[in-house]
């Protein structure tokens, strides 16, 4: 862009597209934005997976000219958007089961490969629980196969639609339905459990792994975008809130999931072959108490006495993903996302 | 073309003349002949256009093969014992789905003990899982069958397991008669289903469905399944003009007409079943028997009028419903309801034990003889058993028998007369 374009910054790090080129705009700021999750689904007010869903599949329908398949686990995003005998995708869509959404999603596309339609790309996508707990066998035999297939998890780091168990992917003193704050656990879910699936997908050195929120769709929609330039296995793993899950208002979706990049608890960055190649830098820390504070899943915490040293706990993890991602230093954005 | 061959080789080829375009491929003994030979033939070239691909488990073999068939690819992937069970959850999904995905069964048993040899319990426990089962006597037919399944699933809209006897079967070398390519193709149109997912047409497939309409779902799968006893018939007629073979149909009688004793079972063991038959004939005993070739569904009508005459029905069937006894038997027992038969239940063979015609020829003698017990296990080792009865008897703890037994042997658990 030849002229300098100041962008008015709100509470969402939303941008006004108006201001901007109209190659620059985002995917769902288009005409031409598929819609492919189409309103009307049953998802709960604030849903976090349904903002990063429509996201992520326009961008991705976009990006390959709607030439896409969608392969979907079970869970929340295949319930609320199937009710039969209505449905709210607007692509050719598959659900099989809970575990084995990335099995399905190769089929698709050796089918599509040995019809010649290669042009067809495939889509596999699921909750945290299944992704990093019943689905992982065949989500890691699709990333050690380097299948042309771009799996998305949105993590909104529980079983939300069974009730809100504990999945793997659950962070450490959150209360579910299964790590209830009593007894033994009086602080919620242990600490020193749980996995990190974008690591151990980089671990199978595919070409592509990301992270990314719903309090950054433009960075979103760039890293989907990408992905869907790349063949092979890719792996976005997207952060949303569950206000029903979390305990949240359905107003603060956007701002906990900020907070959670901002603390450091979420750490945004990409890789490519197994190396990590950007990150989204943290302006100014904040402290993991503001992301804490506004979800009753962390309500025992804060109750007298006031679990001091179970926050510090958290924090120390914030800081260790600060370091270890090198989240203070100079942004780096090599997808070109989001956020001056 | 008349080859000696091994069974797997034998399927392998059967499958690849019917132009798999999808095949997973896991290993699990007996099967993995089948899946070896069939990479083999992929990488050749025998096989264009195929994705031939090394999943991750049974599960995941199923699941790629269930995205394939959704996507219009012809799909097809084997299995056996404790990877039909593993795949279990998806083996129902590809039903429910309606996908003409074709499985060859290398029937094994299932654990525990953990054991390697044939039986029918693997296939049987999915009997009620929406797929067609087809058992096949010979090599030959089980070569034959596969052709025909494809076709079958593809006009149905439904999938089928073909079984064939782990080991007897798939690793016995046998002269089987390999179709020509031209015959088969004329025989098996190109897989071509009426939904896909395909982008200019967007569908949403595996939606969620309510009380509302569930049970109508299922009624309709029941009511596809049944469809298959007037066609598997059909294509079985027309693969014999074809192909100059009988092959497959519901049941095969054999000197059944006029017998006062039928033995019915599934699978190979019915070529033993009918040497004893013919050794018995000539001793002037009036005895036949009844293969019964498609199980599901079960051809109620096909069974119950090949039985209506005979005189007592002796079920030899190589699996067990711990709690009840047969498992076949019990539909063979629905099937005759009402003609006041007895129905002896045999449980033969599991794990691989050795149906020999030995054994067969005296259990037939006693049955003839009006002396058959309702349930009975073939050459079980009763004083085996009856130590460790007397065993638990003195104690009751929890804890595995099969130690005990071994023990008991005091010999290694192979040892085979």
């Amino acid at each position: 862009m030849e002229t300098t374009i100041k962008f008015y910054q709100t509470d969402t790090f939303t941008v006004g597209n108006r201001l901007l080129s109209e190659a620059e705009r985002s995917v769902q700021a288009g005409m031409q934005r598929t819609n492919a999750l189409n309103s009307g689904h049953r998802a709960c007010q604030g849903c976090g997976e349904a903002l990063g869903a429509r996201f992520a599949v326009d961008a991705a329908m976009r990006a390959t000219n709607n030439q896409l398949v969608a392969c979907n686990a079970t869970g929340c995003l295949e319930v609320f958007s199937t009710p039969y005998p209505e449905s709210s995708w607007q692509l050719p869509w598959l659900h099989s089961l809970f575990g084995n959404a990335a099995a399905v999603a190769t089929g698709v596309a050796a089918a599509m490969k040995v019809k010649g339609k290669q042009h067809i790309r495939v889509l596999a996508q699921g909750g945290d629980g299944g992704t990093t707990d019943i689905g992982f066998g065949c989500l890691s035999g699709m990333f050690e196969r380097n299948d042309d297939v771009l799996y998305i998890c949105y993590d909104n780091e529980a079983y939300m639609n069974t009730g809100v168990q504990r999945s793997s992917a659950t962070p450490p003193a959150a209360r579910t339905a299964t790590t209830m704050p009593v007894g033994q656990h009086a602080n919620g879910n242990v600490f020193g459990k749980g996995k990190s699936v974008p690591l151990i997908a980089m671990a199978h050195e595919i070409p592509y792994v990301a992270t990314a929120s719903v309090a950054d769709l433009r960075d979103l929609e760039a890293k989907v975008t990408k992905a869907m330039s790349i063949h092979g296995a890719r792996y976005i793993h997207i952060h949303v809130p569950c206000p029903l899950g979390w305990g949240a208002d359905p107003a603060h979706t956007i701002k906990l999931a900020r907070l959670a990049i901002e603390s450091g608890l979420f750490p945004v960055f990409e890789a490519e072959h197994g190396e990590i190649t950007g990150h989204r830098a943290i302006r100014a820390q904040v402290p993991v108490e503001d992301y804490l504070k506004l979800q009753k899943r962390f309500a025992h915490l804060f109750r007298a006495p006031k679990q001091v040293d179970v926050i510090a706990h958290l924090q120390a993890m914030a800081d260790r993903n600060i370091r270890r991602f090198k989240l203070l230093e100079k942004f780096t954005s090599p997808t070109g996302g989001a956020a001056a | 073309m008349l080859k000696q061959i091994e069974g797997s080789q034998a399927v392998a080829e059967a499958i690849g003349l019917c132009r798999p375009e999808v095949i997973c491929a896991y290993p699990i003994t007996p099967q993995t002949h089948i899946v070896e030979n069939l990479g083999q033939m992929v990488d050749k070239g025998q096989i264009d256009p195929c994705e031939y691909i090394n999943v991750e488990s049974e599960f995941a073999a199923m699941s790629v093969a269930i995205g394939a068939s959704a996507a219009g690819a012809r799909a097809y992937t084997a299995t056996a014992s404790q990877g039909l069970l593993f795949m279990a959850e998806a083996v129902y999904n590809a039903s429910g789905l309606g996908l003409p995905i074709v499985m060859t069964i290398g029937n094994r048993a299932i654990g525990a003990p953990i054991n390697i040899w044939n039986d029918h319990q693997d296939s049987l426990s999915m009997r009620d899982a929406g797929w067609i089962q087809l058992y096949a006597e010979t090599n030959q037919e089980a070569v034959d069958l596969h052709i025909q399944a494809f076709r079958l699933a593809e006009e149905l809209s439904v999938p089928v397991m073909v079984c064939v006897d782990g080991f007897i079967l798939t690793h016995a070398y046998e002269r089987v008669d390999i179709p020509e390519q031209a015959q088969v193709d004329a025989y098996l149109p190109p897989f071509s289903p009426r939904q896909m997912l395909d982008p200019a047409n967007p569908v949403t497939i595996g939606a969620m469905v309510g009380p509302e309409a569930f049970m109508e779902v299922r009624y309709l799968a029941h009511y596809q399944q049944m469809q298959a006893l007037g066609l598997i018939p059909e294509l079985a007629e027309e693969f014999q003009q074809q192909f100059g073979r009988d092959s497959g149909g519901l049941v095969k009688p054999y000197r059944s007409a006029d017998a006062d004793t039928i033995v019915v079972a599934l699978g190979s063991v019915n070529g033993t079943i009918k040497d004893v038959v013919d050794e018995m004939r000539e001793q002037g005993v009036s005895i036949g028997s009844l293969s019964i070739c498609t199980y599901r569904p079960f051809p109620r009508k096909a069974v119950r009028s090949a039985l209506q005459h005979a005189k007592r029905i002796v079920v030899v069937e190589k699996s067990l419903a711990v709690g009840i006894g047969g498992i076949v038997a019990t539909d063979v027992q629905m099937a005759v309801a009402g003609l006041h038969k007895p129905v002896h239940t045999v449980i033969a063979g599991l794990g691989g034990r050795p149906i020999t015609r030995d054994s067969l020829r005296k259990l037939f003698h006693k049955a003839d003889q009006g002396h058959l017990a309702h349930l009975q296990f073939l050459d079980l080792k009763h004083a085996l058993v009856h130590e460790e009865i007397a065993r638990m008897e003195g104690q009751r703890h929890s804890g595995p028998s099969a130690e005990n037994i071994l023990r008991g042997m005091g010999t290694i658990a192979s040892q085979i007369r």
